[in-house]
């Protein structure tokens, strides 16, 4: 069953856990191996819930339906597990965790993520975070840093994927990347996700972004576009030119005829 | 220690050192305090008239002064000071070398690692075992350059016109009420003399315990670092757990003299059932450079302020502090700077956590005098909270009565955070070393300052208080 999706959505419906505000109304969704796919769409359309809901917040609970992770049901795991079996995410807005190193930080991750009884070798592991802050154009001094502390937008962008290429995700769920980063630096996020992607032939992106820019460097399989907690359309890349070009409109023309519609 | 060397194998939730050596007592005073008492004490000790008198004013002192009204919950302190041993003494004189120390001292001092603090050449270790300095070793080095690391005993006998010249100008048993009980009662302790211009490499270190049931520990430093001479010495402290209530009152003193330089470590981890009420002080001459450097974990009450008095023109005194507080746990800290002359600075960092019930509350004291002209201060305190129960309050005190003083004061209080917490658990961490990762990042600031075994210590004790605390 090599052709099995990597992530399985099915009619997933979530709201705020101390709320009763549904905010996903059912969602689908199927990430085979390999591909990437992006969700546009205006804002408070609950991209960035369905991302985080993905990543296990526990400021979300989940209602209804199913996600299926290489096959396992990971509703049932805390986020540590998530990440542990494969899932990042690059947040939007990343917090600061003063007086820790990124290093640090760094080198606790990924000796999470050996199995039991492995012990990292700190040597190798130094060597690799060279490598991957080259990759991504960062000064090596940029490791003793304490964590998002003081950073620039763009800095907390990278940083975030510095953590995503020394993790080595399976499943990378990357909310608005892109906002806040100049044209280089939005040049130089793309290439090290490229990077990343041939490197590892299964590993599967979902791009949330309000905007096309992105999509000119990491180039999707498909696009959809998510209005009020629902995937209401699905294409290839012509879909974020065509959302470019006219914007959200129709869309929030069908959500209008959808309010005043009769009450479930 | 590998990182993920998880909190659960350390075993946290059992306090590290508790462990109790049966110890045989060569002379102890009988429960309680009263003239009897002081002049037993003095008169164990062959003390000289003077120290009798001394002992004996403070002890009318120290009836006549009420309970301390502010500050932490004392009320059920006096039943407990009814109760306690004021003066015990396990040895009849001090050994001078290992193999002088009795066999049951030397497992305790096993237990808590000291002969490997001494193999590795730790620099003098100046132990105290009850009330009395059993074990003190000086490099000879430092013999030869004229410094004297002695039990503040010895201190007495063997340097006398120093000793009297210093001891208790800095704290004199007026100050407040535990100040004259430790005045009437003090036993054990450091003299500690660095002659002018010697810079000592290696830091002073002491390292006691108070080990016997119902004894009140009453430690008394005296420490002189005379003109342009530079050291740093380090307390470390610990004490075994008993179910009833246990008192710890001790007084530093310390003279800086002129262009003088020195930094005092201290880390408390004291039993859950301890009253620590701590008077210590430096008095900081011209051009000169105090630093305190003040840990506290564990104990019932905590109350300790480390104070600076700048009294010569350019001196500087810097107050760096870190409390935390469990359930069942108050700490009240913070420092205490006066500014006299002028063109004085000082600066005070203060950090505090507070998880469960427990309570950790900032008391500072600013106060710049009329004609300490361009003093300047800096304070900051900050407070991280655990749990939605666990409690903090800042007593910021100031007083200025200089109009070109220049002082700042900052205070923030922090929970840490469900996002926080998201973020580090999201990279694959387990919640818990997650929480321990953060509170260890917000007391790097501090623990950066210290020697690198005793920052390891520190963060290990907060990660194995960590424990348990997520849920």
């Amino acid at each position: 069953m090599s052709d099995a999706p990597i992530l399985k959505i099915k009619g997933l419906r979530a709201k705020v856990a101390e709320e009763d505000i549904e905010i996903l109304h059912g969602v689908n969704l199927e990430l085979r191996k390999g591909e990437i796919h992006a969700i546009m769409g205006p804002n408070g359309s609950g991209k960035s819930t369905l991302a985080k809901v993905l990543a296990g917040h526990p400021a979300y609970e989940v209602t209804g339906g199913t996600v299926r992770f290489r096959g396992k049901n990971i509703l049932e795991m805390e986020a540590d597990e998530r990440s542990r079996a494969g899932i990042f995410l690059a947040f939007q807005y990343p917090v600061e965790i003063p007086g820790v190193s990124i290093a640090n930080f760094l080198r606790t991750a990924v000796q999470s993520h050996l199995g039991e009884g492995q012990e990292l070798d700190i040597f190798e592991f130094a060597e690799m975070l060279t490598e991957r802050m080259e990759m991504l154009e960062m000064d090596p001094s940029f490791a003793e840093r304490h964590v998002n502390a003081g950073f620039s937008g763009g800095e907390k962008k990278r940083n975030e994927i510095l953590q995503m290429a020394v993790l080595k995700p399976t499943l990378a769920l990357m909310d608005e990347t892109d906002s806040g980063l100049d044209i280089d630096a939005l040049k130089i996020v793309a290439n090290g996700v490229n990077k990343l992607v041939e490197e590892n032939p299964e590993m599967c992106v979902l791009l949330i972004t309000h905007y096309q820019r992105l999509l000119d460097y990491i180039r999707p399989h498909r696009v959809h576009v998510m209005v009020q907690g629902r995937i209401v359309q699905c294409g290839g890349p012509e879909v974020a030119l065509e959302l470019e070009s006219e914007g959200y409109k129709s869309w929030r023309e069908l959500e209008g005829a959808a309010a005043s519609g009769p009450a479930a | 220690m590998p990182q993920n060397e998880t909190i659960q194998d350390l075993g946290l939730d059992e306090y590290k050192y508790d462990f109790v050596t049966p110890s045989k007592p060569v002379f102890q005073t009988q429960k309680g305090l009263s003239e009897e008492v002081v002049r037993q004490i003095s008169a164990h000790k062959e003390e000289p008239e003077w120290m009798l008198e001394f002992r004996l004013k403070a002890l009318r002192i120290y009836q006549s002064k009420p309970m301390p009204a502010w500050g932490g919950d004392l009320s059920g302190l006096e039943a407990v000071l009814d109760e306690i041993y004021y003066y015990v003494r396990p040895q009849d004189r001090m050994g001078h070398s290992w193999d002088e120390v009795p066999q049951e001292i030397k497992d305790t001092f096993e237990k808590l690692g000291i002969p490997e603090a001494e193999r590795k050449i730790l620099a003098g270790v100046g132990a105290q075992y009850e009330s009395e300095m059993v074990y003190h070793s000086l490099r000879k080095e430092w013999e030869e350059r004229g410094v004297i690391f002695d039990s503040i005993e010895d201190g007495l006998r063997n340097h006398p016109e120093l000793f009297r010249e210093h001891f208790a100008t800095i704290v004199p048993p007026q100050d407040n009420k535990f100040a004259a009980m430790n005045s009437a009662v003090w036993s054990g302790g450091s003299f500690v003399y660095i002659p002018k211009g010697v810079k000592l490499e290696t830091p002073l270190q002491a390292y006691f315990r108070v080990n016997q049931e119902r004894m009140g520990q009453f430690e008394r430093t005296l420490i002189i670092v005379d003109e342009g001479a530079n050291a740093h010495y380090i307390e470390g402290c610990t004490a075994p757990v008993y179910s009833t209530e246990s008192f710890h009152s001790g007084v530093i003193e310390i003279v800086l003299k002129r262009n003088a330089r020195f930094r005092y470590t201290t880390i408390q981890n004291w039993s859950n059932n301890m009253y620590n009420l701590v008077t210590q002080r430096a008095m900081v001459h011209e051009g000169a450079h105090m630093e305190w450097l003040d840990g506290n974990l564990g104990s019932k009450l905590t109350m300790k302020y480390p104070s600076c008095y700048l009294v010569g023109e350019g001196a500087h005194g810097e107050i760096l502090s870190i409390a935390y507080a469990g359930t069942g746990q108050h700490q009240d800290t913070g420092g205490k700077v006066v500014h006299v002359a002028p063109r004085t600075t000082s600066s005070i960092v203060s950090k505090s956590i507070s998880k469960g019930h427990g309570r950790a509350s900032y008391r500072g004291l600013l106060k710049v005098h009329e004609g300490a002209h361009q003093a300047r201060s800096n304070v900051e305190c900050d407070a991280l909270l655990i749990n939605d129960t666990s409690r903090t309050d800042t007593y910021p005190y100031i007083e200025i009565e200089e109009h070109d003083a220049n002082v700042g004061h900052e205070a923030s209080v922090s929970k840490i955070g469900e996002e926080q917490l998201f973020y580090l658990t999201s990279r694959g961490i387990p919640e818990d070393e997650a929480m321990a990762m953060i509170v260890r990042g917000f007391i790097e600031p501090i623990a950066k300052e210290l020697p690198l075994e005793y920052a390891v210590e520190l963060n290990r004790l907060i990660e194995l208080e960590m424990e348990g605390s997520v849920g």
